[in-house]
């Protein structure tokens, strides 16, 4: 399937027939999502009605994982396997990340300030997402500052696979250090801690962000294969052009 | 509604506004891509020129 896929009209072809498929699945997820977050989830009986903040903060924390996961695995398969979509995989995940490492940042620092008295803290949960934040903010500048695109997917794959030992410091901060974040309640080796009340609307949540997440970034990897395809066509036309010339 | 209320609509429309910028910068990304790869091909830039 992914030998078959490394042909980016085939690829085009395929995405163009699942995307919306995928978009009105999270659309729906989404709605049924926010319908329960609002109308049938209770208060918690410590935090109130600020613990609506975690159905969003949550699913926005495992994304940010999920997507710089996709691009280590991305970077692999540049460097080791050289698969021709590896790169635009990369380039399309990064601004998708940092838009979901940016939310969880805020809608965190949102939740803080009711419940912990602060906005921020330089604790080694916060502190290592606001670090993974910046690392997919210089991968996205890394992307812009190399122009040639085999040649910036090289570079930023070194870098990506270099941040990714951020990911694991990011997941077990909360075990490895005493943080004012608290420790993970949904996977964990005993199972949740949290009632059913609360954790099905959060993995419905979680189910509409990752689908969200994926209609995203299929989109954004269909528009940088046309990227390639304009800059190709345009060094073309003006080899072309050159060559009249002379 | 609670005294938090603030924060939480707060964490909601930040999120909303962060998803509706995602959203529409990669519809108005892939229309500029479309745009230009349409012009071009009807330039004719994807021909090679004649030798000799």
């Amino acid at each position: 399937m992914i030998r078959d896929l490394a042909n980016p009209s085939r690829f085009m072809a395929y995405s163009g027939r699942l995307l919306p498929w995928l978009a009105g699945a999270a659309a729906l997820a989404l709605g049924v999502g926010l319908y329960m977050t609002w109308f049938t989830v209770p208060a918690d009986y410590q935090q109130g009605e600020t613990v609506r903040i975690m159905y969003l903060h949550v699913p926005a924390a495992w994304l940010s994982l999920f997507f710089y996961a996709t691009m280590a695995a991305s970077a692999l398969g540049t460097l080791v396997w050289r698969h021709p979509l590896a790169d635009v995989s990369q380039k399309a995940a990064a601004p998708i990340g940092a838009a979901f490492t940016f939310i969880c940042l805020v809608t965190g620092s949102l939740w803080g300030k009711p419940m912990w008295g602060t906005y921020w803290q330089w604790d080694a949960r916060l502190t290592s997402m606001l670090v993974m934040l910046l690392i997919y903010l210089g991968i996205m500048a890394l992307w812009r500052a190399i122009e040639e695109p085999s040649r910036a997917a090289r570079a930023v794959s070194i870098l990506t696979l270099v941040g990714a030992v951020n990911v694991p410091i990011v997941k077990f901060s909360v075990d490895w250090w005493n943080t004012l974040h608290q420790p993970a309640s949904v996977f964990r080796l005993g199972g949740p801690t949290i009632h059913s009340s609360m954790l099905i609307p959060l993995l419905v949540m979680a189910l509409g962000f990752t689908l969200l997440g994926v209609t995203l970034h299929l989109s954004g990897m269909r528009t940088e294969i046309l990227r390639r395809r304009v800059r190709t066509l345009t060094i073309l036309e003006a080899e072309r052009l050159d060559a009249q010339a002379a | 509604m609670t005294t938090h209320a603030a924060f939480i609509a707060a964490a909601y429309a930040i999120t909303a506004l962060v998803v509706a910028g995602l959203i529409l910068r990669a519809y108005l990304d892939h229309r500029v891509q479309q745009q230009a790869l349409a012009e071009l091909e009807a330039r004719g830039a994807g021909r090679r020129s004649r030798r000799g």
